[in-house]
């Protein structure tokens, strides 16, 4: 297929650009095969480039022979292009409609993206599993790195090396892996240097209406535990929930099978909810009607703070059971690759400073996301402005990053990374020229052969010019554990994201670059004061009349 | 003395609000202006003090097996909950608080018995360390437009109430006669005067209270003062005059025969209601929204529920209109404007002082803020005694005005965070002391004076700690006017005075004490240097005398998270 077919105008003179915040800007209007473009055709003018995949859905609106289109982007951005001309405007429309909704994969924008700048470390190589394992070797030796699912026959969510108790053979894997959902059997998620306690993930037990149990999977999870000791079952389901999901043939784990684990029920809620709460919450912050009751209502019932409350107090109680009760944890839900990677995830924030670092993190997403088959693609399809009823949409990822920013806010000089790095991530999630989050997991990128083909987002970001500009000038390395509390009042609308677009963040930006300032001034005195102080020794050593009597 | 019935209680139990598991068992003592809870922990000295005249409400709840509850509610929103074994005991903590809590005569006020250690010298200069009158000679007065008025110097005019101060600022065409007939058709004879002169563009802000017009009644010389006040900028032919009450209340009053300026009567006014709610609306709603705060281990649905029925954001954000609706007539439109509400010392003290804020850089100076609080609440009878409940009183009479005030300044310190010479510690100290009696400032007696200390001079002693390290005066977000987005998203549920003492709740590492360190690191860094440049080229000298190590402080709380301390990177030579 050719792009050209769907752009039936490709370009319309005249056409003005009103974005928020910003002066309107008149110009050309061009259609390309993965971008929208108005350009001023002027120096100094700045042109706005938008990636079609980044557009979540228009709308139109005519006022006599001037249409109006309004692009609403899946960064929640909304801006509107005034076109002269019925039949441009109409043209332009359906184009965008054709371009922004395209299915097939390998037409998306990082398979022709070629990159401008120097890749110094492909970050498609940073971030392997057995890289990963070689950190855990080094620590325990407990667990080795199973080829079980090497053609991902046995999980197909799940990457081909996996870490798994050392003594559990992959005929007992294979074993678990059918009692578990998708194929997910338990593997290690996190090891908690300080005790030697493990996080693992899974996905739910099939236990069914009768109670079917699995030898090799008590026996898998089992040899996770230390002789004496019991472990945490978190499931991020109510317990009604879970009893529903036998009916299906899910379930949970039951004291009788498994009389070493100690079950707990959160409640977090499943991609539909959220995916609704995304949009409500979208829609309050853009209702300008100015009434405060009105917009403290639509906050609250959107619960999208509810959702974000309830997700970092489960991390919390798994983090806690690891670190405060000495005890190790399987996280799991229904599937295990929404709300557990949620959990598992913000537990390593909270428990492991290496996951505060700008790398640190990336690893996390790679590991616990990416690899851990979290389906980017079906969730990220769509965002708050979506007009379609949603299929497998869902911010879950969104709600993650939003739960790290909680955290930074609380920890504000623990972070390596700032606030913009999370809102970065969250962009490319939805709408990237490069190709880290294409495809719902680790097979299908390989079938898309994604590291051949195009570029990692990593291999952008891990060059010193953005490093610069994603660090955190208040950071300062934490050795410790840090607890975020989850009161009501601790927790607060994450603005960069939601507001970003609807309030100037001109003073804001000014006192975070003011904090700039106060570091880099500092930091340049000490400079000075050390290279007068070595001056100093050197003259000391040199002249013995200048030493002290 | 007299009423303490029980000075000491054994094995008294503080419960923590959050989490059970953390609540102490101490002594708990009785003084005559603090009750003191010590923790009996061997090896800590845990010492938990409540300032009598800070105590809001005390509660006794019935007995329980483990003992009596009394629950104490202070004005600075502590809120304590002790478990005491006996009820009797209970029972007499509960009636001597009750009574210590709330003094009946001036004289039982903390002001009179705090004794820091000053001279008596040095104690009266405190009470010359603000001058009003500087702060209008900074606004170019007296000049040809605005004049000292005579007519209050003592207190004459504004009888039967003494609530306007001995200086006030008037036109220079309004004669005594048409300042009395003015003062006698406003309600506690609180005529139009100065608040705030621009002297760029000449638009002033001036209150008063509300007219007495009744259905029907005029008044000449109220009528001419404000057409003085009119004339007094030349550059505008008509002013506005905001009555800052809704619309209904004012007409209600008309039936009183008070009410508000009839547009025909005067000439050149514009007429606007704001319709900010008056003193029980706001203090029902922020007892509503104080009881969000208090709930135990809420929802998030219940918090955003119990602060959306509180109304109380809705209540900040009506004053914060307000005041930017006056401050962009007198910056933007150059037109003078003329506040009034009922009385004219609730919520006209607040949208002026408001508006003040958002025009003039040096009331967001630390200084500035002493000076505006003065001059606009002090000065012009705000019933500091009466609001805040410092004697035994009428209870309708308790509303939280200030601290709307001190609220919407901290409202734009979050969007303007360069803006502020202060920091938001300064505006919770101040609403602190306002409430505590420690200082005379907020005290309506003439004694005060001779006898008590100024929170002012204790404040600016202490400015190091109140210092916002954002601010530079030279920052384009510090100049001029101020323009606050008042989307209601745009506010926010002020944690760090509702929930002050709920330790957990507030971040766990603070950016502004660590840049605080940052800084006086430069500092002693630049001091070193210039100390080498003097000793002059060639000769390498590190003063080194005076160097202390800077931790960098950290509000890490139960020792969980906090920065560490970092040593310094200099070794000494």
């Amino acid at each position: 297929m050719e792009f050209a077919e769907l752009i039936k105008t490709p370009r319309v003179d005249g056409v003005a650009l009103h974005r928020p915040f910003m002066p309107t800007v008149e110009g050309t209007l061009c259609l390309t095969g993965h971008h929208l473009i108005l350009s001023s055709r002027q120096d100094n003018t700045e042109e706005l480039w938008l990636l079609h995949s980044n557009i979540d859905s228009i709308e139109k609106r005519f006022v006599g022979s001037l249409g109006s289109i309004i692009v609403k982007c899946k960064d929640l951005r909304m801006i509107q292009l005034d076109i002269p001309g019925m039949e441009e405007c109409l043209n332009i429309a359906s184009s965008i409609e054709a371009l922004s909704t395209l299915d097939l994969l390998s037409l998306m924008y990082p398979f022709f993206y070629r990159p401008m700048f120097e890749v110094i470390e492909d970050g498609w190589n940073s971030f392997l599993p057995e890289d990963a394992f070689k950190d855990l070797e080094s620590m325990t030796d407990e667990w080795r790195l199973s080829e079980v699912n090497k053609d991902f026959s046995v999980c197909p969510s799940y990457p081909p090396l996996v870490a798994v108790p050392k003594y559990v053979d992959d005929d007992t894997l294979k074993k678990a892996a059918t009692f578990r959902h998708g194929g997910r059997f338990p593997v290690l998620s996190y090891y908690h240097k300080k005790n030697g306690m493990v996080m693992m993930r899974a996905g739910q037990p099939l236990t069914g209406t009768n109670g079917r149990r699995c030898k090799e999977d008590e026996k898998l999870i089992n040899a996770t535990l230390r002789p004496g000791k019991r472990g945490y079952i978190i499931d991020t389901r109510t317990i009604n929930v879970a009893q529903q999901a036998k009916a299906r043939g899910g379930g949970f784990e039951s004291e009788a099978n498994y009389p070493q684990w100690r079950r707990i029920h959160k409640a977090i809620e499943r991609s539909n909810i959220l995916q609704e709460s995304l949009i409500k919450l979208v829609e309050a912050c853009n209702d300008q009607s100015h009434s405060m009751d009105r917009w403290l209502s639509k906050l609250e019932a959107s619960n999208w703070q509810t959702h974000v409350k309830e997700i970092l107090t489960t991390a919390c109680l798994a983090a806690q059971c690891i670190d405060r009760e000495g005890a190790s944890v399987l996280v799991h839900g229904t599937e295990g690759t929404d709300s557990t990677l949620q959990v598992t995830s913000l537990a390593q924030i909270i428990l492991d400073p290496a996951c505060r670092t700008i790398r640190g993190f990336q690893g996390l997403v790679e590991r616990e996301w990416l690899q851990a088959g979290h389906p980017f693609q079906q969730r990220c399809a769509q965002s708050a402005y979506s007009n379609s009823k949603p299929r497998q949409e869902a911010p879950s990822f969104l709600l993650f990053l939003d739960c790290v920013w909680q955290i930074l806010r609380q920890f504000p000089c623990s972070f390596e990374f700032s606030e913009g790095f999370l809102v970065l991530v969250f962009e490319h999630a939805y709408a990237s020229q490069f190709g880290t989050f294409l495809g719902n997991s680790t097979a299908e990128r390989a079938k898309l052969s994604l590291p051949e083909k195009t570029v990692s987002l990593w291999s952008w970001v891990n060059r010193p010019q953005e490093l610069e500009r994603l660090t955190n000038p208040l950071y300062e390395a934490n050795s410790l554990v840090i607890w975020p509390s989850v009161a009501p009042q601790s927790l607060l609308l994450w603005e960069g994201v939601f507001l970003r677009w609807n309030r100037s963040s001109k003073c804001l930006d000014e006192a975070y670059e003011e904090m700039g300032h106060i570091i880099a001034y500092n930091k340049e005195l000490q400079n000075k004061v050390n290279s007068l102080r070595r001056q100093l020794a050197q003259l000391e050593t040199e002249d013995p009349l200048l030493q002290s009597p | 003395m007299e009423h303490i019935r029980l000075p000491k209680v054994e094995n008294v139990r503080l419960l923590d609000r959050v989490s059970p598991r953390r609540s102490r068992v101490g002594t708990l003592y009785l003084t005559a202006t603090h009750t003191i809870f010590v923790e009996n922990k061997t090896g800590v000295r845990n010492e938990t003090w409540v300032l009598h005249s800070l105590v809001c409400s005390v509660e006794k709840q019935a007995a329980a097996a483990s003992g009596c509850s009394l629950l104490i509610h202070c004005k600075n929103f502590q809120v304590l909950h002790f478990v005491v074994p006996r009820e009797q005991e209970c029972h007499d903590v509960h009636l001597s608080l009750q009574r210590l809590s709330q003094p009946e005569r001036h004289t039982e006020l903390y002001c009179f018995s705090y004794k820091p250690n000053v001279d008596e010298k040095e104690r009266c200069q405190e009470w010359d360390f603000l001058d009003l009158k500087a702060d209008y000679s900074r606004m170019g007065l007296p000049n040809s437009l605005w004049k000292l008025s005579p007519v209050n110097q003592h207190y004459k005019v504004s009888e039967p109430t003494d609530s306007y101060p001995a200086d006030l600022f008037v036109p220079a065409s309004a004669t005594p006669p048409v300042i009395v007939g003015s003062s006698k058709f406003r309600s506690r004879g609180r005529f139009p005067t100065l608040s705030y002169y621009s002297k760029e563009n000449h638009a002033a802000i001036c209150r008063s209270s509300q007219p007495l017009s009744g259905f029907s009644a005029r008044c000449l010389e109220d009528e001419q003062m404000l057409e003085a006040i009119l004339r007094s900028n030349p550059c505008s032919d008509f002013m506005y005059v905001v009555d800052t009450r809704p619309k209904l209340n004012a007409i209600a009053n008309r039936a009183a025969g008070k009410g508000y300026e009839n547009e025909d009567n005067y000439s050149n006014i514009k007429f606007q209601f704001i319709g900010i709610e008056n003193i029980h609306v706001m203090r029902n709603s922020q007892q509503k929204m104080l009881g969000a705060c208090e709930l135990r281990s809420p929802s998030m649905s219940d918090f955003l529920e119990g602060l959306e029925s509180s109304g109380w954001l809705k209540h900040i954000k009506a004053v914060l209109d307000a005041g930017i609706f006056i401050a962009k007539a007198v910056a933007e439109e150059g037109v003078s404007v003329l506040v009034h509400c009922s009385d004219g010392w609730d919520r006209t003290a607040q949208v002026c002082s408001v508006a003040c804020v958002l025009l003039d850089p040096y009331y967001r100076t630390l200084r500035g803020l002493m000076v505006l609080i003065e001059k606009d609440w002090v000065s012009f009878g705000h019933k500091f005694s009466h609001r805040c409940n410092h004697l035994v009183g009428d209870p309708k009479e308790v509303s939280p005005i200030i601290d709307q005030f001190l609220e919407c300044v901290w409202q734009l310190m979050e969007q303007f965070p360069c803006a502020f010479e202060f920091n938001a510690r300064f505006l919770i100290t101040i609403h602190s002391h306002i409430y505590s009696c420690q200082y005379g400032n907020f005290i309506d007696l003439k004694l005060l004076r001779e006898r008590t200390h100024s929170l002012w001079s204790y404040l600016w002693k202490n400015q190091a700690d109140y210092i916002n390290p954002l601010y530079r005066p030279d920052h384009s977000q510090t100049q001029g006017l101020l323009r606050p987005s008042t989307a209601p998203y745009c506010f926010k549920f002020w944690r760090g005075l509702y929930n002050r003492f709920d330790q957990g709740m507030h971040p766990r590492q603070s950016v502004e004490d660590y840049l605080r360190a940052i800084r006086e690191e430069t500092q002693q860094l630049e001091e070193q240097l210039a100390s080498h440049k003097q000793v002059g080229p060639g000769v390498v000298y590190i003063h080194d005398k005076n160097y202390r190590k800077v931790r960098r402080s950290s509000q890490a709380i139960g020792g969980r998270g906090g920065i560490q301390s970092k040593e310094k990177p200099i070794e000494s030579p």
